[in-house]
């Protein structure tokens, strides 16, 4: 009987310790969650910012000027273009 | 050693007999006042300390939502929010030498001055300066100034700035929409922040969810029917145009006659959204959808149309329109240039109002006014746009002879740009009047029939003949692809009568054996000398649609030598 009470004390004291280890590991990796949330957010924004960075450097008026102005380009005339008859995909 | 054994030997001393059970009664006591104290916390201070103890370890953090974002029908973002700062102080609370000041106004790139101003203008709380890129705010944060604090904002960009201005409109304080699709949108396009109850360690890191008291809910994103290189190009050869002609204003759109999809937008003037401190009211108008015109000659096919359908006359009926007046009670039509007979055909080329109002006088007012209802004249555009209108079409019992004659080449009744161009998908599809819509559609639209497949067409080649020579706007050609339309140039309505100022436009579609587009230009009081529709409009009509074609990959129906301009000075006018 002593001994069996013994056993299960010992149980208890094991169970109750790793609760305290794992609920100590659980706290560390939500931590870790939490910062990992808060990277993705912050590469959120950064990706909104580029999306928009791309955009104001791509917008027509200035692809256009730097065609004609740097780049010395010009629409080609209706009679240098060739259209061909392609099959739609 | 001895003190030990003494002890032993030494009879045990008495207690005082009273001695124990004092010591009993004062532990009990105190046992007593213990329990009564936690009975008195547990129950009736029990609230306070919950609250006490929780706001130790928990914290309510709210959870943001950013809005979605606006985009175009090939996916290019047009505008975007970004998280900004705004950098605020208690001026009271304030303290820091000159230098820091200093510092602080470099690094928000403000005067020391106006710094000074603020931080001394009496006020308990100040904005010193609203988006600020985030990077600024932690430099301003490490200066470390007491009573400097920032807030966390969104900032909505338009890249496109002026370009699609009227289209976006803007939104206001807190991100939410104020103007054009972003008031029209704001429940798709807002995001409503969330919040949740977390617990916290000592270092102020969460380390446990315990609720979320309200999800968050992202903004969603959406797709507009814009292309934004059909608008950058209607944008820049409208702009060009109205200054060219040193106009008033102008509008230009342009439709997908598939799906009743508005490709393009532009107006004149205009406003940048990312830089509204200067803006008028006025530029800010969405004039293409808000406004609205007489549109002169452009109604005219309409008009004929209604006549094809009920037998009235055919394509080769005879007109005499000599001698260029028609006098309809005490009033007198007249045309721009003088014809004898003409066909039906010719009354649409050459323009001629006294046809256009022999044949409308032909028809029963209520047939008229159906074939104009159809058209969708007078019934908004509903493309999910704010503030559009309806335009003027007035019922056909109110209607006299002269009102008649008149409205057949589009006076007496009033549209807005995109109507027009809506109207126009009837010759440029085989009869069906498509709803338009700015936002992007997934295939093919169904219209609803509104004229005979070869009625349609027969307008349809009517108003290819108008851009041949012999027609008002030949210099609506385009290389490569046979195109139709119609030219107009109204009088302006001043103070009830008309004034000696013109609206003019031109309507049309490309390439005329299976359209694929509309445009339609608009130019307001066009004052550098020209002011008829095939010499102000037609000319911007054919480059936006020659362009947008390529652009968008249409395979030519003609020979590249297909525009025939007529000699100078030889061309056909019309007014109205």
């Amino acid at each position: 009987m002593v001994k069996l009470n013994v056993l299960l004390l010992a149980t208890l004291i094991a169970c109750a310790l790793s609760l305290v280890t794992s609920r100590h590991q659980a706290r560390g990796l939500f931590v870790e969650l939490e910062r990992a949330q808060a990277l993705t957010r912050g590469f959120e924004v950064e990706y909104g910012q580029l999306q928009l960075e791309q955009s104001t450097w791509a917008t027509p008026a200035r692809v256009e000027k730097i065609a004609r102005e740097q780049l010395k380009m010009q629409l080609p005339g209706p009679g240098r273009v060739q259209v061909i008859e392609g099959r739609p995909r | 050693m001895s003190t030990v054994s003494a002890a032993r030997q030494a009879p045990a001393p008495r207690l005082p007999p009273l001695r124990a059970p004092l010591v009993f009664g004062g532990l009990l006591l105190l046992f007593v006042l213990l329990a009564g104290r936690s009975l008195y916390l547990q129950r009736f201070d029990k609230h306070f300390l919950q609250e006490q103890g929780s706001s130790r370890y928990s914290r309510d953090l709210e959870v943001p939502a950013h809005r979605g974002r606006i985009l175009d029908r090939l996916g290019d973002p047009l505008a975007i929010s970004t998280p900004v700062k705004a950098i605020w102080a208690w001026p009271e609370k304030v303290e820091a030498t000159p230098e820091r000041l200093r510092a602080l106004a470099a690094t928000l790139e403000v005067t020391p001055d106006a710094l000074a101003a603020k931080l001394g203008g009496g006020e308990d709380f100040v904005y010193l300066k609203k988006s600020v890129p985030p990077e600024v705010a932690a430099r301003v944060a490490a200066l470390g100034i007491k009573g400097i604090h920032d807030d966390d904002q969104y900032r909505r960009y338009y890249p496109g700035g002026e370009v699609m201005g009227h289209i976006l409109g803007f939104t206001g304080d807190g991100d939410v929409g104020q103007e054009g699709i972003e008031l029209a949108q704001q429940s798709w396009l807002g995001g409503v922040p969330g919040s949740r109850r977390v617990i916290i360690n000592r270092r102020g890191e969460v380390v446990e969810d315990v609720e979320a008291l309200r999800a968050p809910q992202e903004g969603r994103d959406l797709a507009l029917s814009l292309d934004s290189r059909l608008q950058y190009l209607a944008f820049r050869e409208l702009k060009a145009a109205v200054e060219a002609n040193k106009a008033k204003a102008g509008g230009l759109v342009i439709l997908d006659t598939r799906t009743g999809e508005i490709l393009a937008l532009a107006n004149w003037p205009t406003y940048n959204p990312n830089n509204r401190s200067r803006a008028v009211r006025e530029r800010m108008r969405n004039r293409a959808l808000t406004d609205t015109f007489e549109p002169g000659s452009t109604m005219k096919p309409f008009t004929i149309a209604a006549a094809l359908q009920a037998g009235k006359v055919q394509p080769m009926t005879i007109i005499d329109t000599a001698p260029g007046t028609l006098t309809i009670g005490n009033k007198t039509i007249h045309d721009a240039h003088r014809e004898g007979s003409l066909t039906v055909e010719q009354v649409v080329q050459k323009s001629s109002n006294v046809g256009a109002a022999k044949i409308a006088l032909s028809l029963p007012p209520e047939i008229m006014w159906a074939a104009l209802s159809n058209a969708g004249f007078g019934s908004p555009p509903k493309t999910g746009f704010p503030g559009e209108v309806a335009g003027r079409l007035r019922p056909a019992k109110s209607w006299r002879p002269i009102e008649q004659a008149t409205m057949a080449y589009g006076h007496g009744l009033s549209v807005n740009l995109v109507q027009l161009a809506r109207a126009y998908t009837v010759f440029a599809t085989d009869g069906e009047l498509k709803p338009v819509t700015l936002f992007k559609e997934a295939g093919p639209v169904a219209g609803r029939p509104v004229l005979k497949p070869e009625i349609a067409r027969e307008v349809r080649h009517m108003l290819e003949m108008v851009v041949l020579p012999g027609g008002t706007a030949p210099k609506a050609q385009v290389a490569g692809y046979r195109v139709g339309g119609k030219t107009g140039t109204a009088h302006k309505l001043e103070d009830g009568a008309y004034a000696n100022k013109y609206v003019s436009s031109f309507v049309g579609f490309a390439p005329v054996s299976n359209p694929r587009l509309v445009v339609a230009v608009m130019i307001d009081e066009p004052s550098g000398g020209q002011y008829y529709g095939g010499s102000v409009a037609a000319p911007v009509f054919s480059s936006v649609m020659g362009t947008a074609l390529r652009l968008l990959g249409v395979p030519p129906d003609a020979p590249i030598s297909n525009v025939v301009l007529p000699p100078e000075g030889n061309e056909v006018r019309e007014e109205t």
